[in-house]
C-alpha cells in the first residue's frame, strides 16, 4: 500500500470519504474506487439513470492567443483550427516513431482553447505543450472537473442550468451554476449521454451535493467507470494505447482530421500515414469470450494452431453485457469481426470472438 | 464435531470426519466486492498446502484462492458457475468452494482459528 499522506487529493476528497468511498491511490490522487452501492451497482445505475463522478484528477488548461489551434496541431492529430466556439474534439498527442503520447479533448471556449488531459500523462503532457505554446498556455489546477452521466443527466443538470438541455453531444456552453462559473461539454466516458463540468474548487462540493441529492442520481467510482468505459469500446492511455501503439493499430483513424490526413504536420506523420494507406500489423479489437471467464489485462491472444497473435489491454466482467468483454491486439489477418481466436487465462485455452466495438448501443444526444 | 480454522490469506477450512469444506471469509468477499466469476477446482486433483486452488473474480480484480491444507478434492461447488454472487451472499455457507481429504491433519495446527483470525483481519 503506497502512504495515502502523500497522495494529492481533489475538491471533493471530504465528501467521497464522507459518502463511504473506498479510497485508493491512482495517478497519485486519492481517489474513490467504488462506494457502498458497489462496482456492478454503480455501473447499471449510471446506464439507468445517472452517476456522478470527480475526475478532477485530470489536467485541465487553457490556451490562449489567435494561434493557438495551430500551435497545438503541431502536436496533434485533429483539425483544431475548423473547430468553430463551442465545439470539441478527440485527438491524440503522437511521437517521431507515431506512438501515441496521450488522448485528449479540445474545445473551443470563445476566446481560448479549453484541454483536457489524462491524470497520468499531465505532467507529462504540460511539458510537452509549454515547448510549443510557451506562456499562452495555463494549467486550470484551481477547477474541480465533474462528470454526469446516463440517461437522466439532462434532466438533472438543466433543473440547475436550463441552458445544459440545450447543447448537443460534443458541444460545449460557459453557464452560471449557482452563481459559479462553469464550463460545460456534452461528452463523457461511459457511452452515455451526459455532461463533464469544470467548476471553481470552492464550489465544487456544494455543486456536487446538489447534484447527489437528486434522487437519480448515485455518487460512481473508479471501478464502473472502467467497466462503463470498457463496455462503450473506449481507450484507456496507458493500457489500450500507448507510447508503442499508433493510432492506426488502436483503430483511432477517425481521430485523424480529414485534413490532418491531407497535410500531415504532427510528430509521426510519415509513419501514421503510410499504415493510413498500406495497413499496420496489428489492430485494436473486442473480444467476447464464449464462456464465463473473464480475460485480464496481459492475457495472451493464441489462434486456432495455439501461436500467439496478441494480448489482451482491457478485459473484465461487463455487467450490462452480463458477461465477459475484452479489448487487445491482435495481428492483422485475425482482427476481423468473427474470427474465432483463443484467450490463454491462467494457462488454458478460452474460446473466444473478435467483435465489434463497441458492446453497448452508444446513446449521445447527436 | 467440526472445527473451523482460517489462513492468513483469508480463506476459511471447516474440518469433519478428515474432509475439510473451503472457502473465503466474509471480510474476503467484502473487500473483493461483486463476485462474478468462480473457478473451482476439478473433483479429483491432489493440491499442496499453498497452491492455487480456486479463483475468486470480481468487476475489478482476479482473486487466487489458496490450498489451507494439502490433499485430494472430492467434491466442488459447481453451483457457483452459475451463481458467483452466492459467495458474497454467503460467503461462509452456501458460498464454499471445495471439499478436500486432508492428507495431512496436522497441518490445521498451524491455521488460525477465529479470535486470531479476526484479529488478523481487523475485524
Amino acid at each position: 500500500m503506497s502512504d495515502t499522506t502523500q497522495l494529492l487529493k481533489t475538491p471533493l476528497h471530504a465528501l467521497h470519504v464522507e459518502l463511504g468511498g473506498k479510497m485508493v491511490e491512482f495517478a497519485g490522487y486519492s481517489m474513490p474506487v467504488q462506494y457502498p452501492l458497489g462496482v456492478l451497482g454503480e455501473h447499471k445505475h449510471t446506464r439507468a439513470k445517472a452517476g456522478l463522478f470527480d475526475v478532477s484528477h485530470m489536467g485541465q488548461l487553457r490556451i490562449d492567443g489567435t494561434d493557438a489551434a495551430e500551435k497545438l496541431e503541431t502536436l496533434t492529430t485533429g483539425d483544431l483550427q475548423v473547430l468553430t466556439p463551442g465545439r470539441m474534439r478527440y485527438t491524440l498527442f503522437t511521437n517521431e516513431t507515431g506512438g501515441i503520447l496521450d488522448d485528449l479533448m479540445v474545445t473551443n471556449a470563445g476566446d481560448h482553447l479549453f484541454v483536457v488531459v489524462n491524470a497520468a500523462c499531465k505532467s507529462a503532457d504540460l511539458a510537452h505543450m509549454e515547448a510549443v505554446l510557451g506562456g499562452q498556455m495555463t494549467e486550470l489546477s484551481d477547477r474541480a472537473l465533474l462528470a454526469l452521466q446516463g440517461p437522466s443527466a439532462e434532466a438533472v443538470l438543466s433543473a440547475l442550468a436550463p441552458e445544459a438541455a440545450e447543447l448537443t453531444f460534443m458541444r460545449s456552453a460557459a453557464m452560471t451554476i449557482d452563481g459559479a462559473e462553469c464550463f460545460v461539454t456534452r461528452s463523457g466516458y461511459t457511452g452515455e449521454d451526459g455532461y463533464e463540468i469544470s467548476v471553481p474548487a470552492e464550489a465544487a462540493e456544494a455543486f456536487a451535493r446538489k447534484l447527489v441529492s437528486h434522487p437519480d442520481v448515485e455518487v460512481i467510482g473508479l471501478g464502473a467507470r472502467d467497466s462503463l468505459r470498457l463496455e462503450a469500446g473506449l481507450c484507456l492511455y496507458g493500457h489500450d494505447i500507448d507510447t508503442g501503439t499508433t493510432p492506426v493499430e488502436g483503430a483511432l483513424e477517425w481521430a485523424i482530421s480529414k485534413r490532418r490526413k491531407a497535410e500531415g504536420g504532427f510528430p509521426g506523420a510519415d509513419i501514421i500515414l503510410d499504415q493510413l494507406t498500406n495497413g499496420a500489423a496489428r489492430r485494436r479489437v473486442g473480444l467476447r469470450p464464449e464462456g464465463r471467464a473473464p480475460a485480464r489485462e496481459g492475457t495472451d491472444i493464441a489462434d486456432a494452431n495455439g501461436t500467439l497473435i496478441g494480448h489482451v489491454t482491457s478485459g473484465g466482467f461487463g455487467p450490462t453485457v452480463e458477461g465477459p468483454i475484452a479489448m487487445g491486439y491482435v495481428t492483422i489477418d485475425h482482427a476481423g469481426e468473427g474470427t474465432e481466436i483463443n484467450l490463454m487465462i491462467r494457462g488454458k485455452p478460452n474460446p473466444a470472438k473478435v467483435v465489434a466495438l463497441p458492446f453497448v448501443t452508444q446513446s449521445y444526444k447527436r | 464435531m467440526s472445527t473451523t480454522k482460517y489462513t492468513e490469506d483469508h480463506e476459511w477450512i471447516r474440518v469433519e470426519d478428515g474432509v475439510g469444506t473451503v472457502g473465503i471469509t466474509n471480510h474476503a468477499q467484502e473487500q473483493l466486492g461483486d463476485i462474478v466469476f468462480v473457478e473451482v477446482p476439478d473433483v479429483g486433483r491432489t493440491l499442496s498446502k499453498g497452491d492455487d486452488a480456486a479463483v475468486v473474480e470480481s468487476v475489478k480484480a482476479a482473486s487466487e484462492v489458496y490450498a489451507p491444507v494439502s490433499g485430494e478434492v472430492t467434491e466442488a461447488n459447481a453451483a457457483l458457475a452459475d451463481t458467483p454472487q452466492t459467495v458474497n451472499e454467503d460467503a461462509t455457507g452456501a458460498g464454499w468452494l471445495y471439499k478436500i481429504k486432508l492428507s495431512d491433519p496436522s497441518q490445521l495446527d498451524d491455521l488460525m482459528d477465529e479470535d486470531a483470525y479476526k484479529a488478523h483481519a481487523g475485524a
